[in-house]
This record gives C-alpha cells, structure tokens and sequence, in this order.
C-alpha cells in the first residue's frame, strides 16, 4: 500500500477515510487534524493555558506531544493513584510521564491521592464499599475531582484528556444500551465551564485508538503498554471489542456512530434540549463543586466515609 | 512458517498469507493490533514470509475518567 501524498510505502492504514500515509506524513498529519478539531469545536486558543491530564498511556503523551508541537501552552498533571496490580503500575506511569517531561522541557505535576487523602485509590475502594468490589468508580470519581480541583487552583483556562473516538464510541454506545439521556446530553469534544467547573476538551475525540497507538510508535513516545490492573474484564473494553468487530466488517462505523450522535444532539434531536445545562445541580457544602442532588457530593462522602472508618479502626 | 506474538500468546500461520489473512485465521480482530515486523510497522495487504516474527501491539486501553 502507498503513501496517498508522496507514493512510498505506507505505515498507516485509515480505511475509514480511505487514507494511507507514511511515516513522515502521518506525523505531519496528525497534528493538522487536531488543530482543525480544536478549532472546530472552538476548545481553546494559544493564549490560554492548558491542564494535560496525563497517565502515561499513549493518548495523553500523544496529546501532550501534539499540542507542544502546535506551539500551545500545555502543562502535565499526573494524579498517583497508588495502584500496583504486581506490575508496579502506579510508579511505572508515573516515570513515563516524568521522563516524557523531562525530555521535552515540559512542566508536569504530580498529585499523589493517598498523601492528599491519607489512602491509594484500592483502599479508598474497599473501605467505601463503592463499585461492587473493583476500584474503577471510585477511581473515576476522584481522578474527575482531583483533575478539576486543580485545573482551577492552579488556573488553567481548560482541562484537556485525551480520550480518543474508541473511547467516546464506547461510552456512547453504553449509555445508548441503557438510554442514559442526561449522559447523552452531556457528551461531546467540549464540556464547557460551570460553576466550580472548569471547562474540559477531548482533541483526540476523532482520532482511532490505533492512531493513537501508531503515533506513539512512530514518534518513538514510550509510554504504559500494560493494562490497568483493574481494567481487565471491564465493560468499556468488552464494548471496544465489539465496535472493533463492526469497524472490521464496516470501516467507518466507529467514527459515523460518534459524528452522527455529534449532530443530532446539536440539532437538538435527542430528547429535551432543555434538559441539558446545570440547572439541576447544586454546589457541595464542602469542597463546592456542582453535584446532582443536594449536600455533599459523592467524592466528600466518600472521603468523609473512609476517614471515619480509618479512624475508628 | 510465521510467528506472530500478541502479549502472552503466539501463533503460527503459514508464510505466502496476507497479514490480514494471518489475524483472521487467528481469531484477531484487525482493527484491535498495529502488527510490526523488525520494529517496522506493516499493513494488512503484506506478504509474510518464512521466519518472520510479527510482533502485535494491542491498541485497547480501558480505564474510567
């Protein structure tokens, strides 16, 4: 297969946009895309400031790379989350962001969950009995917590993650199963800043998670090739397998899901517009960020739970 | 014939197949691995020879935000 701009010998394959490309050109390639989405969905400008949040797993240092390489003013925040899994996971993320930093430069910083809340996420689990014996909601939680707490302590103008169209597809594809329309009204490449919000972008959103990995490849971006411990089993991966298997048979599918569901909910064909916004939540007396219903949100409780409990102990 | 590792696991096809063939008769889903060859990555339409070793990157990664 060749290359569609210069005719030597192709390393990406996009069937989806019947495009092949080498090496060079894709590299080039890559980054134009994602300054036309973050233009598109008008995420941010090169005036303002922005939080990277960084795991280092492919997408966030290829975001990371993609944005210094635009020329934006983009700094690292790593949360440690205090995971091991037999693998050291937690410590081997932490020194590929670090020395994806240090290579470049660049500023990251490191928040460690268990010295802000006394215990790593694991144990943070266990003791608050959340997520049915696996730690990835409570995981979740506080990393969107502990992302957003600091993106506004520290002044960012926008939180970008980078979440890739694999990942955007499998969350919309749940909430689809379950008809979660407050979720459906809510997702997209922008959440856009609230009360005790910051505003949050996703540049790779149209990128395939196999485009994320042949960037790093190709740019030589190494980065946590081992699964989160706790991730195996997951049902975000099952659905990643199964739109895998339609983009097989049907190439494109991933990206016309996404982009359709993108349109229609501009065109306000999803349920009741009126349903999106924030109407409905409420600052929480402690920390003040919105929550759903009324008095602590679920991160304070959580904390608060595992506290009492560290203590009666 | 052809070696084609995946994490943990091997395989073996024989040489003369595409790529693409090879990942089927596995039981790969294609769109689930960037297949490399000499550290070089290759695509579906390459012809595998005798006594390559493909080594497969697996793209998925799960995770909660």
């Amino acid at each position: 297969m060749k290359c569609k701009k210069c005719g030597e010998k192709a390393s990406v394959n996009m069937r989806q946009h019947k495009l092949a490309l080498c090496k060079e050109h894709y590299l080039e390639w890559v980054p134009e895309q994602t300054e036309r989405f973050i233009k598109k969905y008008e995420m941010f400008t090169h005036e303002e400031k922005i939080l990277v949040a960084v795991s280092g797993g492919k997408d966030s240092l290829a975001l990371w790379d993609i944005l210094h390489r635009l020329g934006y003013q983009a700094d690292g925040l790593y949360l440690g989350l205090g995971i091991d899994g037999g693998i050291n996971y937690s410590h081997e993320s932490q020194r590929l962001a670090q020395k994806f930093a240090d290579e470049r430069g660049l500023k990251l910083h490191v928040v460690d969950i268990e010295k802000e809340y006394g215990q790593p996420i694991p144990v943070l689990s266990e003791i608050s009995h959340r997520g049915h014996g696996k730690p990835c909601a409570v995981c979740g939680l506080v990393k969107r917590h502990e992302m957003n707490r600091i993106a506004r302590d520290l002044g960012y103008a926008v939180l970008a993650t980078g979440h890739n169209l694999d990942d955007e597809a499998a969350v919309l594809f749940g909430n689809t199963l379950n008809w979660s329309s407050e979720y459906l009204l809510r997702q997209g490449p922008v959440l856009p800043s609230a009360d005790g919000l910051a505003r949050k972008v996703k540049p790779l959103c149209r990128f395939y998670e196999r485009e994320m990995t042949a960037y790093c490849l190709l740019r030589g971006i190494e980065y946590i090739y081992e699964e989160c411990p706790f991730a195996e089993g997951s049902t975000s991966i099952y659905y990643k397998e199964l739109l895998n298997q339609l983009e097989t048979a049907r190439p494109g599918a991933k990206l016309t899901f996404y982009l359709k569901f993108l349109e229609a909910r501009k065109r306000g064909d999803l349920f009741i517009e009126q349903n999106v916004g924030q109407a409905h939540l409420h600052p929480c007396p402690k920390c003040g960020q919105p929550t759903s219903a009324p008095g602590l949100c679920s991160f304070c409780r959580t904390i608060e739970k595992t506290q009492q409990l560290s203590l009666s102990e | 014939m052809v070696k084609l590792i995946l994490r943990d696991k091997e395989y073996e096809v024989k040489a003369g197949m595409t790529l693409l063939s090879a990942l089927k008769k596995c039981n790969i889903v294609p769109e689930s691995v960037i297949a490399t060859r000499n550290g070089e990555m290759i695509l579906e339409d390459e012809i595998l020879r005798d006594g390559d070793v493909i080594k497969l990157v697996a793209v998925i990664s799960g995770g909660t935000w």
